[in-house]
């Protein structure tokens, strides 16, 4: 059916609004990135851009932001997913539980959760490891309410009940049903979960600033102490690559057309 | 317990909180044959079902399947084959896929040649060859059953637990599914225990028929005979349309509509009694000084159905083939007897 100039009008207008409202703030990065240094330089300049990969801190934290990241999508896959499912399939009356425990993180401000951690930190940084890369422990616990959330709506879109009775009669384990059989059927919520959480922790400042470990985030603020347009150059490449992460999502639409409708 | 049983339940029990789900059930099924479980709903029969399949665990009682007890032994490893009520493919997986799993997991078993073969094998068998390589949201309702019974046939399962499987279709596609079902266990020999609240779907497609009430087999028997020799009046009631009729019963005859039947055993045996007499039990005849007038005539096809006022003030169904029934329509004077057909009678009041 044709939509009518009207509303496809209304339609484009909130896109071309939201889309510069969004924008806007990134031109806003670029030209500042780009803008001259003293009198030397006349026009646009990629100085400020040119000058990234040379900073000194700058690349060790973006590698441990990665492992850090990549750690804790392991603890989301290996940890919280089955977790999750083990809740919705085994234990419904903890389900509630379970979910408030998860939105916690967001109830409870992060300068709190810092000073709350820090003397584990601490106690961490003396007899286990120095390396920012532990974070990944206290990030898994942030990221809970938006990769449960993500979870919990996929796991309610699907019967894993009888989609899990249906291959233990078939001769899965548990582990074989959780692994081979919920996980993949519940794939783009874990996927959205999990992209979510790595924007997360890679845009992570607070916490780790607070407990002084050199993370991306943390390193971004010091070249900004020093150098506003490289500063606000790493900001926008940040940007971009998480953008990027989230775009990775997938989108494709099932086809949810019968292709044969035949008899039976 | 009869030798030849080879699946046994025996004395089963389980309790969901006050509600007894099961409550000494008792059912024997012989190899291949059919056994469907009917009753109403809350009666015990998919619980009865999941217990075979190690999807529920039991209170009480015994599981025994080619003479081994399976009581404690986990769904897994029971080698059952289940098709579900709802929709249950796995949606990450082609329809080959779906029907290859079970032979997956027992992958030292099958090697991959033997998989592939048998899961075209088994499509072909349910007329789904064409759409191997379909993912479920591809196949239609129907479809995605045949799939799922063909994933349930592929593992050579010892039994066959059909749990409502037809529930979810349109009329039409239900009617030719549980055909195919039936076709497909015949030629397969597999054992199987079905359980429908369709009385339409047990009678038609089922060896034997156990009908359940409150967590209890009432009766199991062939079709024929559940219909036509109810032992109990809920069987009655429950398994097709009755009349309920009160007369006189006395040395196993009752007396009712101008004539004396023999009663099923199981009836009363003296006094005031309700007989429960189907609709093609009676006998109608248009005429002018009849017992009754019909009140309304439905064509059926190969049947039509009176309702009767009757002149004492009650009112029967009776139901005639379409070639008896010329000439009597809604407002007709008729006269209503009983065929000679022996009849259960319960307690009045």
């Amino acid at each position: 059916m044709k939509q009518s100039w009207g509303v496809r009008i209304w339609r484009w207008s909130i896109i071309a609004f939201v889309g510069t409202y969004l924008l806007v703030p990134l031109y806003a990065m670029y030209d500042f990135s780009t803008k001259p240094f003293g009198f030397q330089d006349k026009g646009r300049t990629f100085r400020a851009w040119s000058t990234i990969p040379g900073q000194p801190d700058l690349m060790p934290a973006i590698t441990r932001s990665l492992i850090t990241a990549a750690i804790v999508m392991g603890l989301i896959l290996f940890l919280i997913v089955p977790t999750a499912i083990w809740v919705h399939l085994k234990l419904p009356a903890l389900r509630r539980p379970f979910e408030l425990l998860c939105l916690l993180p967001l109830a409870i401000p992060a300068i709190v959760i810092v000073v709350g951690i820090a003397p584990l930190y601490r106690w961490i940084s003396i007899h286990m490891t120095e390396s920012p890369i532990s974070l990944a422990g206290v990030y898994s616990m942030l990221i809970l309410p938006y990769t449960y959330r993500s979870l919990s709506a996929a796991l309610d879109a699907v019967d894993i009940h009888t989609l899990a009775e249906a291959s233990r009669t078939l001769g899965a384990n548990t582990t074989r049903v959780i692994f081979g059989i919920i996980m993949p059927t519940i794939k783009t919520g874990i996927v959205n979960g999990s992209f979510i959480a790595i924007a997360l922790v890679l845009g992570e400042y607070t916490i780790s600033n607070i407990l002084n470990y050199k993370t991306f985030q943390v390193v971004i603020a010091q070249i900004g102490r020093t150098n506003g347009n490289v500063a606000v150059a790493v900001s926008l490449a940040s940007i971009l690559f998480v953008l990027f992460l989230l775009l990775l999502i997938p989108t494709k639409k099932r086809r949810s057309t019968v292709l044969d409708v035949d008899l039976v | 317990m009869s030798s030849s049983a080879y699946v046994q339940l025996v004395d089963l029990a389980k309790h969901f909180g006050k509600v007894r789900a099961l409550d000494g059930l008792n059912l024997e099924i012989a190899q291949g044959e059919l056994v469907a479980l009917l009753g109403p709903s809350g009666c015990g029969k998919t619980t009865a079902l999941r217990a075979l399949a190690g999807l529920q665990e039991l209170d009480r009682g015994l599981l025994i399947v080619d003479d081994k007890d399976v009581t404690f032994q986990s769904a897994n490893k029971r080698g059952m084959g289940m098709v579900f009520q709802a929709y249950s493919l796995f949606p990450h997986m082609t329809a080959r896929e779906n029907v290859e799993y079970g032979l997956k997991l027992r992958a030292h078993k099958t090697a991959s040649d033997k998989r592939k073969a048998r899961s075209a094998e088994l499509l072909e068998l349910v007329g789904l060859s064409t759409h191997a390589n379909h993912f479920p949201h591809q196949l239609s309702g129907g479809q995605q059953q045949r799939v799922a019974l063909a994933r349930a046939l592929a593992i050579s399962p010892k039994v066959l637990l059909l749990d409502e499987p037809l529930s979810a279709l349109d009329a039409k596609v239900r009617t030719q599914l549980r055909e195919e079902i039936r076709r497909i266990q015949l030629e397969l020999g597999t054992t199987t225990l079905f359980v429908t609240h369709d009385q339409e779907e047990a009678l038609s497609i089922a060896d034997r028929v156990g009908v359940m009430r409150n967590g209890q087999l009432e009766q199991i028997a062939a079709p024929s005979e559940l219909y036509d020799r109810p032992k109990t009046a809920f069987v009655a009631e429950f398994v097709g349309l009755t009349n309920s009729i009160a007369g006189n019963v006395s040395s196993g005859s009752i007396e009712i509509l101008g004539g004396v039947v023999k009663t099923l055993p199981g009836s009363v045996t003296s006094g005031t009694g309700i007989a429960l007499i189907r609709p093609e039990s009676l006998d109608v005849v248009a005429s002018s000084s009849g017992n009754g007038t019909v009140f309304s005539a439905s064509f059926l096809g190969a049947s039509c159905r009176l309702t009767i006022n009757m002149n004492d003030g009650t009112r029967v169904t009776a139901q005639l083939p379409s070639s008896e029934s010329a000439g009597i329509g809604a407002g007709a004077k008729v006269a209503v007897s009983l065929l000679d057909m022996p009849v259960f009678v319960k307690a009045a009041g």
